[in-house]
């Protein structure tokens, strides 16, 4: 009843205080075009009332937001007010002053960045890395993870078979050599009159697939992207003995235990092959499981959520995802706009962004002790998101991108020379890139 | 009212008093300003970015004159010659099997039977489809597991349907968008063979056959030296098209399985539009340019020469 009293009070004094703004605007809010989209229209109705601001949307399919929202961003576009944008933009949209710098912001509205998960500050928020310059609010949290058909490996014949053959029990695998044996085992198999397949991977070359799952594995095995002690020297950290291990682990996950036909998969064929039952594991952003739960196929108990497998050195980590929410330097209503940033920040409206499939970055929502038991997922997304790393997101991080995805998909998925060779490669490409920058 | 009357008679007469040379310029002059400024400017500017390390991406950068340096890099990069050989095999093998396939739809066509038009109507149907349309739609043919192309390899195979994949595999990718290009695009080069075909005059045949000439002797005497300048034509347009092939071959493989089938245009635009090196993608889109320019400009020549014959 207190916390009634109180969320009702602090609601109508927001009310009170967005009622007494300027005057009514319209903004628009430019984002991927995905179901946390949909379910952040129906959060912003709420801001809608309070505010009497409009909001409009502006969605891009996944392929298309970063070509689509850059050409906007580049040429000094007003679309958008607010922009969701992907966390490896933060350096070159802070760097071209794309985005409006919110630490006075932040400041004069009591909003503190220890309030929120720290890996989410670092890797959406930050520009320079690790430094108190915030460019966005983290607003949506995402890691890659893996799901897992539970009721597959809950079926006698199938768990005795398996322990058979491995001399242990089928479970969620603690390595990543335990989910190769899994994703081999089911490679093939009928189950149920149909035949199914190991693992669905990341091998998308267009925009940003393949890196997103190479990397999600590679960081395990000892990748780096540079010497922490000296930056950009990346001879030795990037072509590490464990890293091109890595790659080969990948290349031979991809060869042995993917469904035919997926030489360019992304989030969407992910999704597709694991709720049409085609593979028993499933690499992905935690953005697709609340949509796993509540699919007749796969929902209901019948799938299990994995943080990522350990390394052969026992070292575990995963890619980070998400993007932060930022106000646009070009819109002509940033204090409309940051009046949304304050009114999507606050507790109440995080804890209902969780609720409706949003993945909220606050920590008074993830760290409250009923959230781990609030949703079958909610323990594996937040140990996925302690171990997370993130790709560059220097201003060039889109030459470096398109660098990786050629690297890696003509190694893994053509199986065009060697891994020693695809990293040595790609050292060489990131130097000039580098190099070009006037950072080597 | 009054004031407007007088004020237009000295226009009238201005506009008598021009020369039909004058009034030919007016007339063409909103033609070339629209040329100059949708063509020749960006062509200029396009060259002169070529010579800089401009980055789209990055507006508030400062920007370096380079020289030829983009040049260089882009000719010893032995990618860049990757994706010149991957055009050069699409390039090659579509316009010989559209060549072939074209002119024998042409050729049976031409014969008078029943029903001719409206075979000749369904014929001409995927060429008038979207290529992005055309692309998507056989990205499913070639699905291994509910693919319409698999299951016929596999009818008359007997191979498993799900045992290879078109799109996904190294060595049959290449292979997968000549087939599709192939399907949209003969139809096209048995239109204008068809039209080669139409503007023979029967009377020539009936001087062979007096002649006793043989249907092969004729085919190869009459039929194929009448037909062949229809055919370069064909070949040029296919061929330009071709080499700038984009979308039908990005919906379909997206330039992969790696880089086996991306085209220039592919790489091109992952050089401007993905990774944003604007200056270096310039050098190489004047070095395309050059190409298809010099190389089309050999092929009219000859194409005037086979036409004067």
């Amino acid at each position: 009843m207190k916390r009634l009293l109180l969320t009702t009070a602090a609601t109508l004094s927001v009310s009170a205080a967005f009622t007494l703004s300027a005057q009514a605007e319209s903004l628009t809010l430019c984002w991927a075009a995905w179901d946390p989209a949909n379910a952040l229209v129906e959060l912003s109705k709420d801001f809608e009332a309070a505010s009497g601001h409009t909001m409009n949307f502006e969605f891009v399919p996944w392929p298309n937001f970063a070509d689509r929202m850059l050409n906007e961003l580049n040429s000094g576009g007003k679309l958008c007010d607010l922009m969701i944008g992907d966390s490896q933009w933060i350096g070159g949209a802070a760097e071209s002053g794309h985005y409006v710098k919110l630490n006075d912001f932040f400041d004069a509205n009591a909003i503190t960045m220890d309030a929120f998960v720290p890996a989410t500050v670092t890797g959406y928020s930050e520009w320079p890395k690790n430094t108190p310059n915030y460019w966005s609010l983290p607003a949506f949290g995402d890691v890659v993870g893996w799901t897992y058909r539970k009721d597959w490996f809950e079926r006698p014949e199938i768990a005795a078979e398996f322990k058979e053959k491995y001399g242990r029990d089928l479970v969620a695998p603690a390595t990543f050599a335990e989910l190769r044996d899994i994703a081999e085992f089911f490679q093939g198999r009928e189950i149920d009159g149909k035949t199914v397949y190991g693992a669905s991977i990341y091998t998308e070359r267009g925009s940003e697939g393949i890196t997103m799952g190479a990397m999600d594995v590679l960081y395990s095995f000892g990748f780096k992207y540079e010497n922490p002690e000296k930056p950009y020297e990346m001879e030795g950290f990037v072509n590490s003995p464990g890293a091109v291990a890595g790659l080969e682990f990948y290349k031979s996950l991809y060869d042995c235990c993917t469904l035919p036909g997926s030489s360019n998969a992304y989030m969407g064929e992910g999704i597709d092959a694991y709720k049409s039952g085609q593979v028993a594991l499933q690499m992905n952003f935690a953005f697709t499981w609340p949509g796993f739960e509540v699919d007749p196929n796969v929902g209901g108990g019948k799938t299990g959520y994995l943080v990522n497998p350990a390394g052969p050195d026992g070292e575990r980590f995963a890619q980070l995802g998400g993007q932060g929410i930022s106000v646009v330097a070009y819109s002509e209503k940033q204090d409309a706009a940051l009046e949304y940033i304050k009114w999507f920040a606050q507790p109440d409206v995080q804890a209902k962004w969780w609720s409706m499939g949003g993945f909220s970055c606050l920590r008074a929502v993830v760290e409250d002790p009923s959230f781990a038991s609030s949703q079958p997922y909610a323990q594996t997304f937040l140990d996925s998101m302690a171990i997370v790393k993130d790709f560059w997101a220097e201003p060039a991080y889109a030459t470096l991108l398109q660098d990786t995805q050629k690297r890696f998909h003509d190694y893994v998925v053509a199986g065009t020379g060697t891994a020693q060779e695809a990293l040595d490669g790609l050292v060489a490409d990131w130097t000039v890139t580098f190099e070009d920058e006037g950072k080597l | 009212m009054t004031d407007t009357i007088p004020a237009s008679r000295p226009i009238r007469r201005r506009i008598r008093a021009l020369s039909d040379r004058s009034i030919a310029w007016l007339f063409v002059a909103p033609t070339i300003f629209l040329l100059l400024a949708v063509n020749i400017f960006p062509l200029i500017w396009t060259i002169r970015l070529s010579f800089t390390d401009f980055r789209a991406n990055r507006p508030n950068r400062e920007v370096e004159w380079v020289g030829l340096e983009n040049y260089r890099r882009i000719l010893t990069d032995p990618d860049i010659w990757n994706t010149m050989q991957v055009t050069a095999h699409f390039l090659v093998w579509t316009i010989a099997l559209q060549v072939l396939i074209g002119f024998t739809l042409a050729w049976l066509i031409n014969r008078k039977f029943r029903g001719n038009d409206l075979w000749t109507t369904l014929i001409v149907l995927p060429m008038m489809l979207s290529p992005a349309v055309v692309g998507n739609f056989w990205t499913f043919f070639y699905q291994p597991q509910i693919g319409l192309f698999n299951y016929v390899v596999s009818f008359f195979s007997g191979v498993d349907p799900s045992s290879f994949t078109m799109i996904g595999s190294v060595t049959l990718a290449p292979w997968a968008i000549i087939i599709v290009d192939t399907w949209m695009w003969s139809p096209f080069v048995m239109l204008i063979c068809l039209a080669g075909l139409r503007s023979i005059p029967d009377y020539i045949y009936e001087a062979a056959e007096i002649d006793r000439a043989s249907k092969w002797r004729q085919f190869w005497t009459i039929t194929v030296p009448m037909v062949l300048p229809f055919l370069m034509l064909a070949v040029l347009f296919r061929g330009i098209e071709n080499f700038k092939m984009f979308d039908l071959v990005v919906q379909l493989t997206g330039g992969g399985p790696g880089s086996t089938t991306e085209l220039a245009s592919i790489n091109l635009k992952r050089e401007a539009f993905e990774k944003w090196r604007t200056g270096y993608s310039s050098a190489f889109a004047v070095i395309l340019f050059v190409t298809v320019f010099g190389l089309a400009s050999i092929y009219v020549k000859a194409l005037n020469k086979v036409k004067d014959r």
